[in-house]
């Protein structure tokens, strides 16, 4: 990227232009394509932790959608009670036959709790999960498909519980977050914001952190492990922190992804929709942040655009772009911008 | 004499035996290395020399006998810790990193303080920031601190190598084929800076190449079969008929 913007001298500015397109973009859009542009940018959260641990990390996931999901059904859990008048439980708990709220429902009551398992639930489980593969040195394709039996597993387990998780039809219905209607003029704005600030706040905070010594050791490790182990380091704890930091930004992803779509499930966070996430970031480029922000609202659009004509297409296009970038493209877009200019 | 030689032992291998399921790789073998000398161990293919390298530093584990380091019983501690104990090892094919800068090859080696949790920072103290120009300097690469080391030439990978293990600050350097790949100016280049490390540090070469050991002119250890077979100058070595026998009748 460097070297592109000594030879564009528009290129400093791009990052500021965007950013101001950006904030301005719900005076322009309807409704509609403003709740849909936030969508994609909240699964950009989720795409920037992939560049750190696959791009960076050489670490593959097919299993994002956990992470994402444990994010999404606690701001689920929580939007559900708080619509709820005083002493009932949800109706889908009653068509089940249940009687009373599961106790580990009752803390989503709580907005402060909510937020804080949004942050705290998918890290402790990224970071236990990878902790116990990667301090036993499995790592590469055995990883990848740990992650994804992972992400099977979960959504086979929410959707078994259909009476405590909704199953299936996962969660949906909601009115308000943290006491603002969801209907209200300005809370679409408002949510977008939110989601714009975060979305940049995790650029610029990955940027740093990938430009410090912990990055350089995340790519020396991706490289020769071995090497960085006898030089002295252990670099389990570095792929574990890196894991961790990328399954809280799924998490945050998920959460503010429920809020725009209104809707959480098992087919939104199962084996598929977790390695379409990697698809996602193949196409926009896996060691670019910007990149990654990229392919996920580009994939996302035209997954909009072609599913809406034609669904049953859809799955064929990916698997071909797919294979179109890895085999072509291994740096995706952004190889492609760089390219260019190198 | 005994006395000074026993408080400048450094590194004591004692009777190591590695078993891969049947196949001795080191059969109860030993050695001692003392404090600032330069030895070479040579051997066949197959002779253990580079298991003997996996062993001091953990790579592999014994199934019996001991390697002790400044007093020390390290065969069980993790690798990590024997590093941080003053061992580092040059790994036979280049080990640099290729996407790294040559110049954070060498702040990772150079980098005292290895916790993870130290390493959410960009600065680079004083001293360790002198210990890769001098790193640099040793290796000639100075100019070439900030290109990829993966785009290096494979002596310059080699020379990378040798100078991050110096970097690490370790005692004792074990050097696994420090000249492979290497053309005659290069191999006296390496020689020349390991000749240059005097007895600061202790280092253990491991090589082929004959002419590199003659112009090293340190001790020998032959190997052969994973057993310690003789020792002693290289005259003496290549003097010996049970080494010539099983080793430089070979390469003859």
């Amino acid at each position: 990227m460097p070297d592109l913007s000594r030879l564009n001298p528009a290129k400093p500015f791009l990052p500021w232009v965007l950013l101001a397109l950006g904030i301005a973009a719900p005076f322009a859009l309807s409704a509609y394509d403003l709740n849909l542009l936030a969508r994609f940018m909240a699964m950009g959260i989720l795409a920037l932790g992939l560049v750190l641990i696959w791009g960076h990390g050489g670490i593959l996931s097919l299993g994002q959608g956990v992470f994402f999901g444990l994010g999404g059904y606690a701001i689920a859990l929580h939007m559900k009670l708080a619509d709820l008048p005083q002493g009932e439980i949800p109706d889908f708990m009653v068509w089940s036959g249940r009687e009373s709220l599961p106790f580990w429902w009752e803390p989503f009551a709580s907005p402060a709790f909510t937020i804080a398992a949004i942050l705290i639930v998918p890290t402790l489980v990224g970071a236990l999960f990878s902790w116990a593969v990667f301090h036993r040195r499995v790592g590469g394709t055995y990883f990848a498909l740990i992650t994804q039996a992972l992400a099977l597993a979960f959504s086979t387990l929410i959707i078994s519980r259909q009476d405590v998780t909704g199953g299936f039809n996962g969660l949906t219905d909601f009115y308000s977050i943290f006491g603002i209607g969801l209907a209200s003029p300005g809370t679409g704005s408002m949510l977008y914001w939110v989601t714009l600030a975060i979305l940049c706040a995790a650029f610029v905070g990955l940027r740093w952190l990938l430009a410090s010594r912990f990055g350089i050791l995340l790519r020396a490790a991706r490289d020769g492990e071995n090497r960085v182990r006898f030089l002295g380091y252990s670099p389990t704890p570095f792929k574990v922190v890196a894991f961790a930091i990328a399954a809280m930004l799924a998490g945050i992803s998920g959460a503010l992804f429920t809020l725009h779509a209104g809707v959480v499930s098992p087919a939104l966070i199962g084996v598929v929709p977790s390695i379409e996430m990697v698809v996602w970031v193949a196409i926009g480029g896996r060691y670019s942040l910007a990149g990654a922000i990229v392919g996920a609202l580009l994939v996302n659009l035209a997954r909009d655009a072609v599913s809406s004509a034609f669904p049953e297409l859809w799955l064929y296009l990916m698997g071909a772009l797919f294979i179109f970038v890895v085999t072509l493209l291994p740096r995706g877009l952004a190889g492609l911008i760089k390219g260019k200019a190198a | 004499m005994s006395g000074s030689a026993v408080s400048d032992l450094l590194l004591s291998v004692d009777g190591v035996t590695i078993d891969y399921s049947g196949f001795k790789a080191l059969d109860n073998f030993s050695m001692t290395l003392n404090r600032g000398e330069t030895r070479v161990v040579i051997g066949p293919n197959g002779a253990g020399k580079s298991t003997l390298c996996d062993t001091i530093i953990g790579r592999v584990r014994p199934s019996e006998g001991r390697v002790i380091f400044k007093g020390e019983e390290i065969q069980r501690l993790p690798e990590q810790a024997i590093v941080a104990r003053g061992i580092c090892r040059k790994f036979q094919a280049p080990g640099v990193l290729p996407t790294l800068s040559v110049r954070d090859n060498l702040a990772l080696a150079a980098r005292r303080d290895r916790r993870w949790w130290k390493s959410f920072g960009t600065g680079i103290p004083a001293d360790e920031t002198l210990a890769i120009e001098e790193a640099l300097e040793s290796v000639g690469l100075t100019q070439r601190a900030t290109v990829e080391a993966g785009t290096l030439a494979h002596g310059e990978k080699q020379w990378l190598e040798i100078a991050m293990v110096m970097a690490t600050g370790a005692e004792l350097l074990l050097l696994d084929e420090p000249t492979a790949g290497m053309g005659p100016a290069e191999t006296s280049r390496t020689a020349q800076l390991i000749h240059g490390l005097g007895t600061s540090r202790t280092v253990l070469v491991i090589d082929h190449d004959m002419s590199f050991v003659e112009q090293l002119a340190a001790p020998v250890t032959v190997m052969h079969q994973g057993k310690f077979l003789k020792q002693g100058s290289i005259a003496d070595v290549r003097a010996d008929p049970e080494v010539a026998a099983v080793y430089l009748g070979h390469t003859a």
